[in-house]
């Protein structure tokens, strides 16, 4: 069962730039599908996601929602978004699960400078590796669905990493073993696929006309898939209509990050020369 | 669950969570299970997507439940009767109820004496004084063998049949809109699809919880969704039911073992004062067989009495001493939690010991409570957290030093920290193993209910006193007896034959010569000499509708779904080949355990077993306010009563000292209907503890329609002051299109909503709901009418910090 992961590109090297098709690679690769038509917006997902990652509660108050927090947060890698519309006469209580799609071209790897900061495996992870990270924050702009978060009091960005050490031991990601009602599935991304082509003649059976599987080809396609009950109504789930990422708008960004490498160049004899003006600064305690 | 066994004989949800998923419509009603049962829930959703069964919801509020429904009905709290009343009116004026299933399985041809009647909103035989009915003249007529005469034609204009037809025939579409506020089209919408299940090949369901139990009417909305299944021929049958869901892992397990007043385990009876002798009370315990082939299995009661006595005294339980009969406490007045609080509240309540539970945040009129419990001597708190209970002197505006109430607090152990049983809603007992040890110092609830047993045994032989043999004669055969072990219980409450000592394997195998024994003849069979059965994990499932029999064990006799000859007709075929819960094969009955003899031919006995009748009961005289149901008004509502103004509200609550001044009348200012609930992601009161679960639903909130928030000025996150006659409460604002305003009786009104998982002990504090309810309850079983009240709303502006 244990599957063991292979690296198809990393951020800052020569491979985030193979065009996809090369990598194509033999091997597993997996996809989570969330049917949001299954899903009771219970949060078991949310606190499992934590609980496996251990990542720390966070004080929290109520806004008038339903929902826990107003955003993802470097500890809270998955939120319940809730939002109430009218389709037609009909009241819809829209509650998406928002976290990290890993993207088969990600955005935020394209954009990342740092050698080794953000990963892609064969398998279809999209990994960040904090200890890599310089905390520029590119990825953050990189990212067409808005999902990674910076934290000021790590200088690091962190977002969902799919439970990549359970999935590499075989297992299901935390979220989908919690989900009570079977909203979100794991598996290889053709039989998810084929899940959820099924999961949309269901709903269309059932009247919604426009449901439709969430898997935009402007990113290559993604490891987290939505089947979307409302699939006209996208911006009202916070999900962007046409999403894109390539490698190839990046040229423009190496360019910058070239420049950048200059710049840091001067800001650090800059930095030397004001260390040896005015000596050194007690650390700043505030976060 | 009184109005459950005064339908069909048992009080327990009919099916099981699994087989939900065989319906082909579900009807959640009185019910939020995606948000407070959550795992049960997705075998609804599992119907809805494998077999295309209709989903809906009928609720005050457009729940986590509606989010996932095919269709959503908003009401009024309060206003299932006329709702449900309604869908009976539908099926017997457009001939939809399974005509051969009601012939076969109900008393619908049960014929009714002259004298019952309904008029002006009473039955026959109401004593005004008494505020109560002499139930008399709803008794059947009688023929000369001594059953009851009965009209297998359905015309006898008193027969059960036609008194139903006339009795809902009130209940147009009109009126239930005028009652419910839903628009008479909406609710025709909702009937076609519910009423379509009459027929052999289709079967509905209805999942309901404490919506439906928390209303001054709270038996008669169940005994109205009961009636309404048996006319569609849904009960007994896989994918049908009317399904009880029980709010914690093990309610049904504490209910069936006592928690519920006047009960003994096992559902015998308390006995009465006038009940001198054992004969006495087996006499007024056992039902005579009303129709010829009625098994009419409480003939049995004194084999369960007899060996739950010889369990519980042993030797000193005799055939000359009555098995010790006179040990048993008589019952001389009401004890159930009302009651408790009223005596308290008057000062006549000593001390007061609680066990798992958090009795200020869950009963209703906070103020009340508060000073009830200031009124008591001593108090014995027994939890895994330190609970708003036992702290109740710090409650908002209480003064410590004017209260003299000792508080004893014992921490105990957790149900994670103890192996055990749960038994689910589905009536599963499933054992469960000890997770992790409890902290050091922290001592099971056995080990603590153990020491009060042995201390107070030790006191009376020290100290003697009044009658003390009940306590010296109790058995406490345990190899530690200072801590019994959960095995040793679970083998005691299975019971034993006393000759061989050998553990019985049924209840059938019970005596009531005092040769056998058993604490709770239900769960005989649970734990046999082939070892624990509530331990098994066999996942085979030969009939594929998810019955599981060798998964756990499920009471009455590792039966899955109650009731289940009605799943056959009269002679033994299922209704639905594809769903059948048993049938006859010419020798014997083939499928879930039969509710009948095995061997038992389909023309022998009724499919009834637990019912003097021998069918389940369309018409019952069991409840004490009504044999049929009838919408009347929360206490505190916001429009008369349009079917009769001059008794407006159940004309047979008991009333409290006092608690009528604590209502709202028509000159006070309370113009919104008000109902309290739960979320998904508490529980009660004990997940205030789990930082988790704190952080995903901080803070105590209200919801309100977005018409009155701007009527009123209030902001979507901002603070919102709620009171009632009885308390106000503050909370943040959760402005929603999910609540809409109802036209009801020609008038608007607004509901707005309130959670309950908020105290003042916990990791966040928030108001109590509870501050805000009425001390007033369901005429049978006085369950607090905590779903349907009035209050006023404003915008709380208060400084930000």
């Amino acid at each position: 069962m244990a599957d063991t992961l292979t690296i198809k590109r990393t951020s800052g090297s020569a491979s985030a730039f193979i065009p996809m098709d090369a990598l194509r690679s033999s091997g597993p690769e997996y996809s989570k599908l969330v049917d949001i038509s299954r899903c009771i917006g219970c949060k078991g997902c949310e606190v499992a996601c934590k609980e496996w990652n251990e990542l720390q509660s966070e004080p929290t108050a109520n806004f008038g929602s339903y929902q826990s927090h107003k955003d993802l947060t470097p500890n809270t890698w998955l939120l319940m978004r809730f939002n109430e519309i009218e389709v037609g006469e009909n009241l819809q209580w829209l509650i998406k699960k928002d976290a990290c799609l890993h993207c088969e071209e990600p955005g935020c790897l394209y954009a990342c400078p740092a050698p080794g900061a953000i990963v892609q495996y064969t398998n279809g992870i999209v990994d960040f590796n904090q200890e890599n990270c310089i905390g520029c924050q590119y990825c953050v702009t990189g990212c067409p669905f808005d999902i990674p978060r910076y934290s000021a009091r790590t200088k690091t960005v962190s977002k969902c990493n799919m439970c990549i050490d359970r999935v590499e031991a075989g297992l299901e990601p935390a979220c989908v073993k919690t989900c009570p009602t079977n909203a979100i599935s794991w598996g290889s991304k053709r039989d998810m696929l084929a899940k959820a082509d099924k999961a949309v003649e269901t709903l269309k059976q059932r009247g919604f006309q426009h449901a439709t599987v969430y898997d935009p080809s402007g990113v290559g396609g993604t490891h987290m898939m939505y089947v979307v009950p409302h699939g006209d109504r996208l911006a009202d789930y916070s999900l962007p209509t046409d999403p894109t990422a390539s490698p190839a708008p990046l040229t423009a960004l190496n360019f910058l990050k070239r420049i950048g490498a200059y710049l840091f160049g001067f800001s650090l004899v800059g930095a030397l020369g004001h260390l040896l003006a005015f000596g050194q600064e007690s650390p700043d305690e505030h976060e | 669950m009184a109005s459950l066994a005064a339908t069909f004989g048992r009080g327990a949800m009919t099916n099981h969570w699994k087989d939900i998923k065989n319906t082909d419509v579900v009807l959640v009603m009185g019910a939020n299970p995606a948000e407070n049962h959550p795992c049960g829930f997705k075998w609804a959703v599992e119907a809805r997507d494998t077999r295309g069964a209709k989903l809906l919801t009928i609720d005050p509020r457009f729940t986590r439940t509606s989010a996932v429904a095919d269709r959503h009905m908003q009401i009024r709290p309060g206003s299932d009767i006329a709702v449900l009343g309604g869908l009976i009116r539908h099926i017997l004026e457009n001939d939809l109820q399974h005509t051969d299933y009601v012939a076969a399985h109900t008393n619908a041809s049960f014929i009714v004496g002259s004298a019952f009647g309904f008029q002006d909103g009473l039955f026959s035989g109401f004593d005004e004084a008494a505020s109560g009915y002499d139930k008399t003249s709803w008794e059947y007529e009688r023929g000369p063998d001594g059953y009851v005469r009965r009209d297998p034609t359905l015309q006898h204009p008193r027969c059960v049949f036609q008194l139903l037809k006339n009795h809902y025939s009130r209940y147009t579409p009109d009126v239930v809109a005028q009652i419910a506020g839903c628009t008479a089209d909406e609710f025709l919408a909702m009937a076609e699809i519910i009423c379509s299940t009459g027929t052999a090949d289709r079967v509905g369901t209805i999942m309901y919880a404490v919506g439906w139990t928390m209303h001054t009417v709270g038996s008669q909305i169940i005994r109205t969704a009961a009636i309404l299944q048996l006319l569609l021929g849904n009960i007994g049958r896989p994918g049908g039911g009317i399904n009880a869901l029980r709010g914690h892992a093990n309610v049904q397990g504490a209910t069936d073992h006592a928690i519920v007043a006047a009960l003994l385990p096992g559902y015998l009876k308390v006995p009465l004062p006038q009940q001198a002798t054992l004969a006495d009370h087996v006499r007024d315990s056992t039902p005579e067989p009303l129709a010829p082939g009625s098994v009419n299995y409480w003939a049995n009661y004194s084999k369960f009495l007899v060996s739950q006595l010889k369990s519980w005294f042993g030797e000193h339980a005799t055939g000359a001493n009555d098995y010790a009969y006179d040990h048993l406490p008589k019952q001389v007045s009401d004890a159930t939690w009302l009651t408790m609080w009223d005596q308290a509240h008057q000062g006549r309540l000593e001390g007061f010991v609680t066990l798992g539970f958090n009795p200020l945040l869950a009963g209703p009129d906070v103020p009340r409570l508060l000073q009830a419990m200031s009124n008591l001597k001593w108090k014995v708190v027994i939890d895994p957290f330190m609970l708003d209970t036992a702290e109740f002197w710090k409650a908002p505006g209480m003064n410590p030093a004017e209260i003299d109430t000792e508080v004893l607090y014992l921490p105990s152990s957790h149900w994670i920290e103890r192996d055990g049983s749960f038994t689910n809603s589905g009536r599963w007992a499933q054992w469960k193993e000890q997770a992790v040890p409890p902290p050091l110092g922290v001592e099971p609830d056995t080990w603590i209910l153990s020491e009060l047993f042995w201390r107070v045994k030790e006191l009376y032989q020290q100290e003697g006193g009044a009658y003390d043999a009940p306590i010296q004669h109790l058995t406490w055969d345990y190899l530690n007896p200072r801590l019994p072990t959960t095995v040793e219980l679970a083998e005691e409450i299975n019971g034993r034959d006393l000759s061989s000592g050998r553990l019985l394997s049924s209840f059938g195998q019970l005596a009531d010569d005092g040769s056998t024994a058993s604490g709770n003849w239900i769960y005989t069979g649970s734990y046999t000499e082939e070892g624990n059965q509530m331990a098994r994990r066999g996942t085979a499932d030969p009939t594929g509708l998810g019955m599981h029999h060798d998964w756990a064990f499920a009471w009455p006799a590792n039966r899955r779904v109650l009731y289940n000859r009605a799943s056959a007709d009269a002679g033994g075929r299922p209704w639905d080949a594809t769903r059948a819960g048993i049938a006859w094969n010419g020798r014997e009955w083939i499928g879930d355990v039969p509710d009948y003899g095995r061997t038992t031919p389909p023309d022998a006995a009724g499919a009834f077993i637990m019912t003097a009748e021998g069918v389940a009961r369309l018409f019952s005289t069991d409840l004490v306010d009504g044999p049929l149901s009838e919408h009347y008004e929360p206490v505190e509502s916001p429009v008369r009563n349009p079917l009769h103004e001059s008794v407006p509200i159940n004309p047979t609550i008991e009333w409290y000292g006092g608690i009528r001044e604590t209502l709202a009348t028509d000159g006070d200012d309370f113009p919104y209907a008000c109902t309290v609930y739960r979320v998904v992601e508490r529980e009660h009161f004990v997940t205030s503890n789990v930082p988790r679960l704190v952080e995903t639903m901080p803070d105590f909130f209200v919801e309100l329609p977005e018409g009155l928030a701007r009527e009123k000025q209030i902001e979507n996150g901002g603070q919102v002051r709620v009171w009632s006659k009885r308390g106000s409460v503050q909370g943040t604002a959760i402005v929603t299109r999910r609540i809409k305003p109802l036209q009801v009786d020609g008038r608007t009104v607004w509901t707005v909503g309130i959670p309950v998982h908020w105290g003042f002990v916990g990791l966040t504090q928030g108001s109590m709901a509870n501050l805000l309810t009425p001390f007033v309850g369901d005429a049978n079983t006085r369950c607090p009418e905590f779903k349907s009240f009035l209050v006023n709303v404003e915008r709380a502006d208060v400084e930000t910090a």
